[in-house]
């Protein structure tokens, strides 16, 4: 297992080259000079904020950029709010991001996996039937009409604050708009799952030796049926990450989704690559996490074996 | 699966029994309450919404998509007349009208955007699966490399890039504005269709009747186009289903972030975002957010209510994720 973590760590750079020249083409490509967009400026002006940048010509900016990185750890400045660098962006937002991220992933996880045990255990029943429209409309609905209907539930009942960052309590309506796309499908995954196991010859003889039903399904079986969530988890937290712009959009939460869509509206380059390599060094780092766990969890998996 | 299954028995002779009756794929599919009530209720809308394009593109009628009137700002749903169904706008322009042409550029949109994502993901998963090898696991690990991009940017981006180039080829910024949308949500949605059709591509290789057509002589194109083809149109149908609303709940949430349908043309999305946007303790226009957020859901709802039904009948064994 060590063994393919080390490979995979190891293709890494490769992995982020690939995307650092695609994202480069692509923000260079895009017509629009990120230090025109002001009123005219004087061309020496310009000229010296090229300099500075590293952006006299796409070649210079392609060799410095990750030379920065890799030397200094230093994203550069960025070319919109000049007196801020990237680090100072990304490092104030990407905290409240992650953080909104994981509690979504986990309210995901907890309610999606109890519904589908459930859903499976009582099977034909109300529950049953009631979890799969869920599932089904959770996929349907997009998260910025969840977010707004629930905006409009935090305003007019003040339960809950409708907006901002601060305290568990504001995090608590985006993460649950956040996360019902991800609780459709554990809800459905585990249910599946749950099904096949409770059908397995070892809960029968668990339950002629005698055990209660509640320890057969949510001791023995729940880590049977767990896997298949586990390896959904890394697509759940691509998604949190990515959907997290919509919602912190509606409730005005200070994340990294406002820098991603305004670096690409501004051209502001050192930002948008600086996004997006955190961006895909953290999907990256999430589903190692989430491959290794994989392989611990179950012992009759072998990673090691070429897949076909 | 495209086989007939009518088994015959002779009683006497030339008296045939029909026992089974015969399973087309389209008859099976129209068994399924699924499909025709998720496939009823999208073709309501769809039709809705392409029909009124006569009016709702037409400046002098009444349904016309941007008629601004002052002073039918924010006024609520009335019982007549028609555009008055789903209250006004901001600027006094009919939500209803808006609502119609908006499906139209939606789920037109999202159509498009789909068709791209399944050719591309038929082709390269048709190389992947028939010709093996290395270009096998090239393709692969750059379909898993993919797959671990942040979509949004790369859609935005592409989108920022090359609109203005294809402005000048058109002249129309509007048809640009649209052709690059589809384009880069078709792009970066072809990966699942690319990996299911490689897995069902292996599978049918391995199977002993495509190695008796081998030994029998037939060609290689021969046995493509008459066996292995037939075999994929299912799979491909179900989810090229599942594909179209992805599409449309992405141009959506672009649309919804600014970065999608350039106005004044309206999408689902972009009503939506104006919706939420004169959202305000004091006074709540709810005609101007439920309407769009209500036809988006219902959409999508029954687009995949008929994928999963199609998905039933065309595949019940299927050990891709069983989502």
């Amino acid at each position: 297992m060590l063994q393919m973590a080390l490979w995979r760590i190891a293709q890494f750079p490769l992995i982020l080259a690939v995307i650092y020249l695609l994202t480069f083409t692509l923000a260079w490509v895009a017509p629009g000079n990120p230090f025109a967009n002001e009123k005219n400026m004087d061309p020496t002006v310009i000229a010296n904020l090229e300099k500075r940048f590293h952006a006299r010509s796409a070649g210079e900016f392609l060799w410095h950029y990750p030379k920065n990185i890799v030397l200094h750890g230093d994203f550069g400045p960025s070319m919109q709010y000049r007196e801020w660098s990237v680090n100072d962006i990304i490092f104030a937002s990407l905290p409240v991001s992650v953080a909104l991220g994981i509690f979504a992933v986990a309210i995901a996880t907890f309610v999606g996996v109890g519904v589908g045990t459930l859903a499976a255990v009582k099977r034909g029943g109300f529950l049953d039937w009631t979890s799969l429209s869920i599932a089904l409309i959770g996929i349907s609905l997009p998260s910025f009409v969840t977010a707004a209907l629930l905006l409009m539930f935090a305003a007019k009942t003040k339960i809950v604050p409708a907006g901002g960052w601060g305290s568990v309590s504001s995090a608590i309506l985006p993460a649950i708009a956040l996360s019902l796309l991800p609780m459709a499908y554990i809800v459905r995954l585990t249910r599946v799952s749950m099904l096949d196991v409770l059908g397995s010859d070892f809960v029968r003889t668990a339950r002629a030796k005698g055990l209660s039903r509640s320890i057969v399904v949510w001791k023995h079986c729940l880590r049977n049926a767990f896997l298949p969530v586990l390896s959904y988890l890394g697509p759940a937290a691509a998604f949190a990450m990515t959907g997290s712009f919509v919602v912190e959009k509606v409730f005005n939460i200070p994340g990294l989704g406002q820098h991603f869509v305004n670096s690409v509206l501004n051209r502001d380059r050192t930002l948008i690559l600086g996004v997006v390599l955190v961006y895909s060094v953290f999907l990256l780092t999430f589903n190692l996490l989430v491959d290794i766990a994989y392989a611990w969890v179950d012992p009759r998996i072998d990673v090691t074996a070429r897949k076909e | 699966m495209t086989t007939a299954a009518t088994d015959t028995l002779s009683a006497t002779e030339g008296e045939i029994l029909r026992v089974a009756p015969r399973e087309d794929l389209f008859s099976r599919a129209m068994r399924s309450g699924r499909v025709v009530w998720g496939g009823g209720i999208i073709l309501v809308i769809a039709l809705a919404s392409v029909l009124t394009l006569f009016f709702t593109l037409n400046e002098s009628s009444a349904l016309y998509y941007d008629r601004q009137n002052a002073e039918l700002a924010r006024v609520a749903p009335k019982a007549w007349p028609p555009q008055a169904w789903y209250g006004y706008d901001n600027l006094g322009r009919s939500i209803f009208a808006r609502c119609l042409l908006g499906g139209t550029i939606s789920m037109g949109v999202g159509t498009a955007a789909a068709t791209i994502s399944v050719v591309l993901g038929v082709i390269v998963g048709l190389i992947a699966g028939y010709r093996g090898g290395w270009i096998d696991s090239v393709l692969m690990r750059s379909v898993d490399v993919l797959y671990g991009l942040p979509y949004i940017l790369l859609v935005i981006l592409f989108k920022i890039a090359f609109e203005r180039p294809l402005n000048e080829l058109f002249g129309n910024a509007q048809a640009a504005n649209l052709v690059v949308l589809f384009s880069a949500i078709g792009l970066v949605s072809w990966l699942t269709m690319a990996r299911v059709v490689r897995g069902q591509v292996l599978s049918i290789r391995s199977m002993p009747y495509i190695e008796a057509c081998r030994s029998m002589g037939l060609p290689q194109g021969r046995i493509f186009t008459r066996h292995v083809l037939p075999n994929l149109i299912g799979p491909i149908t179900v989810y090229a289903t599942l594909t179209v609303p992805s599409a449309i709940l992405q141009e959506s949430f672009l649309s919804f972030l600014g970065v999608g349908i350039n106005p004044p043309l309206p999408s689902w999305g972009s009503l939506a975002a104006e919706g939420v946007g004169q959202l305000s303790p004091i006074r709540f226009y709810w005609w101007m957010l439920i309407f769009p957020c209500m036809l988006l859901v219902v959409t999508l709802l029954s687009l995949n209510y008929m994928g999963d039904g199609l998905r039933d009948i065309f595949d019940p064994k299927r050990e891709a994720a069983k989502l």
